[in-house]
């Protein structure tokens, strides 16, 4: 990576780091996991499947709204503030900045993904006092979330690039919750007939499909996960980040920064 | 080979929710600025400036025209490495430091890690903010950014220096150490090309200025070649508090400050009014020709051109 990304990335993260909003927000994040302790202890016998789902779909959750968070602000922040000006007039390229942006949120998402997976793997330990095996599959629901990160922080990104913060924030979170829902959006586009059929198919293509990055449920019954759907997942979450950072770059190389 | 050259750069936008409608920022705009002369942008508010100087930085695309700078175009990186720009009211990441900015800065540059802590302490010295570290930005005053723009965008030892009104929230103090300051760079041989619209600031630096009005060039020339025009009258000074009724009869304004007395006079009254002088036995100060100021000559072009443009309306 140049030393220009570098830098731009960097700086995303230092000004993450000290926002106090993201402090709060990963507090709450811990606080959930805690919380799934005391209810892990008045589920009898499934205190691992509770503390496992409920700890994941914290981080999740919490990680795509910081993504959002973050992310919608990202260049039109940086425009609406005029800091840009200066970044810009110098040896930087437009996609150099897009680009050193989007790692240096995915970096602050990955350090927080990191720091809540702890809070999660305490819970855990503290339920079942030690791990066993299919505890590693954990790792690997962890890591689906982060592809999903990679996913939003490019579409955020991409919203970013040529809209306000709000309407940004909208049209992220609507692609979240639509992604979300994917694989349902799926089985009615093969039941529906004619122009609804036709449609239902492209609507569920497009968006982003978080129904096949969300295993917890299934790590959370200790089943295991095909090493091919790792290998999907990977590909299709690095294909579609990329093609979002394709679309963001593309339109912020033909902005005039009035 | 020029630092600056600007062969007919043009921008038009579009404006309108519905009905997009164009409008016109800048008219093709030629001009040319030597390797080290300060040189001045004028213009009141709205008439182009910002815009000529972001089209310059690639901010803003041109929808016609070219320009080059140190033989290089506009969007070219290189090009970008060896110039420094200050962009109008400057606001910066205020979660960092003087010291993480400036190193930030430095970095996208492309100055190399170990030279920077130095340049950084000697730049900051040089705009007078040398006991601010650990200071976060959030917490400057508006004069204090300011001088922090001006450092970033000498930082790197460009070969030239945009400044878009470089004087604007700074102090008279302040603004005296920033004409010092463009003028230091000017005898390091650096190009300096500021806009404003504090045409004493122009008038006392500028080698060369422009003047831009509602996205036209009306004029190019050095200072003294724009406002050689003499008017005819002359300007007396003598010490005391009274005006001799000779002087006044000869029609001449007269103002009292302290103790001393300005009468602004026609030529052709001149040798009289010594003579009164003489006879009244008051001690004079200076007598020289009134010439047109930087400021009289802005006015009297500004009040053309919207003459000119209200007639072809």
């Amino acid at each position: 990576m140049n030393q220009r990304i570098t830098c731009i990335a960097s700086n995303t993260f230092r000004e993450a780091v000290r926002d106090r909003v993201l402090y709060n927000l990963i507090a709450f994040a811990l606080l959930l996991s805690g919380a799934a302790i005391l209810v892990g202890q008045i589920s009898i016998d499934i205190e691992k499947l509770v503390v496992i789902n409920l700890g994941l779909t914290a981080v999740s959750l919490f990680g795509v709204i910081i993504a959002i968070f973050i992310g919608i602000g990202l260049v039109s922040k940086e425009i609406e503030k005029r800091t840009l000006y200066t970044v810009l007039s110098r040896p930087v390229r437009r996609w150099e900045f897009i680009i050193g942006k989007f790692f240096g949120l995915a970096g602050t998402l990955v350090v927080n993904a990191f720091f809540m997976a702890i809070g999660v793997f305490g819970a855990l330990l503290y339920v079942a006092h030690k791990f066993q095996a299919p505890d590693g599959w954990v790792l690997v629901a962890l890591y689906f979330i982060i592809l999903q990160f990679l996913i939003i922080c490019s579409l955020a990104l991409l919203f970013s690039s040529f809209s306000s913060p709000l309407l940004s924030a909208v049209f992220a979170f609507s692609l979240f919750v639509i992604g979300t829902f994917s694989e349902d959006l799926r089985n009615f586009a093969a039941m529906a007939t004619g122009m609804t059929k036709w449609l239902a198919t492209a609507v569920a293509y497009i968006v982003p499909n978080f129904s096949a990055l969300n295993i917890i449920s299934s790590v959370a019954h200790a089943q295991p996960v095909a090493s091919q759907l790792i290998v999907y997942n990977t590909i299709y979450a690095l294909l579609y980040a990329g093609m979002a950072l394709c679309g963001a770059v593309l339109i912020f190389q033909r902005r005039n920064l009035k | 080979m020029s630092a600056i050259e600007i062969n007919g750069l043009e921008k038009t936008y579009s404006v309108g929710f519905w009905r997009k409608r164009p409008k016109c920022a800048l008219k093709p705009l030629h001009l040319s600025v030597e390797e080290g002369e300060i040189f001045g942008f004028l213009g009141p508010n709205g008439a182009g400036k910002t815009t000529t100087l972001k089209m310059l930085m690639g901010l803003v695309f041109p929808t016609g025209g070219s320009a080059r700078i140190l033989g290089m175009d506009i969007n070219d990186p290189q090009m970008k490495a060896q110039i420094g720009f200050l962009p109008e009211q400057p606001y910066f990441y205020d979660y960092l430091t003087a010291h993480e900015l400036l190193d930030y800065y430095g970095r996208l540059s492309g100055v190399p890690g170990k030279e920077l802590p130095p340049r950084i302490v000697k730049v900051l010295e040089r705009v007078g903010l040398k006991d601010i570290r650990g200071v976060q930005l959030r917490k400057f005053s508006k004069g204090m950014l300011q001088r922090v723009g001006i450092a970033q965008a000498i930082l790197h030892e460009p070969k030239i220096v945009f400044f878009d009104e470089p004087m604007s929230g700074l102090d008279p103090m302040g603004r005296r150490e920033v004409r010092d300051l463009m003028e230091q760079l000017k005898h390091e041989g650096k190009t300096v090309f500021f806009s404003t619209h504090i045409l004493s600031d122009a008038e006392a630096l500028c080698d060369r200025v422009a003047v831009i009005h509602q996205g036209e060039l009306r004029a190019v020339g050095a200072v003294a070649e724009l406002t050689s025009g003499v008017q005819g009258k002359i300007e007396v000074v003598w010490q005391g508090t009274t005006v001799p009724a000779s002087i006044k009869a000869l029609g001449a304004e007269c103002h009292v400050t302290g103790d001393t007395v300005r009468a602004v006079l026609s030529e052709e009254s001149q040798d009289l009014a010594l003579d009164a002088l003489r006879r009244e036995r008051l001690h004079m100060i200076s007598l020289v020709p009134v010439r047109t100021t930087l400021e009289q000559y802005f006015v009297e072009k500004l009040k053309r051109s919207e003459k000119t443009a209200g007639s072809l309306a």
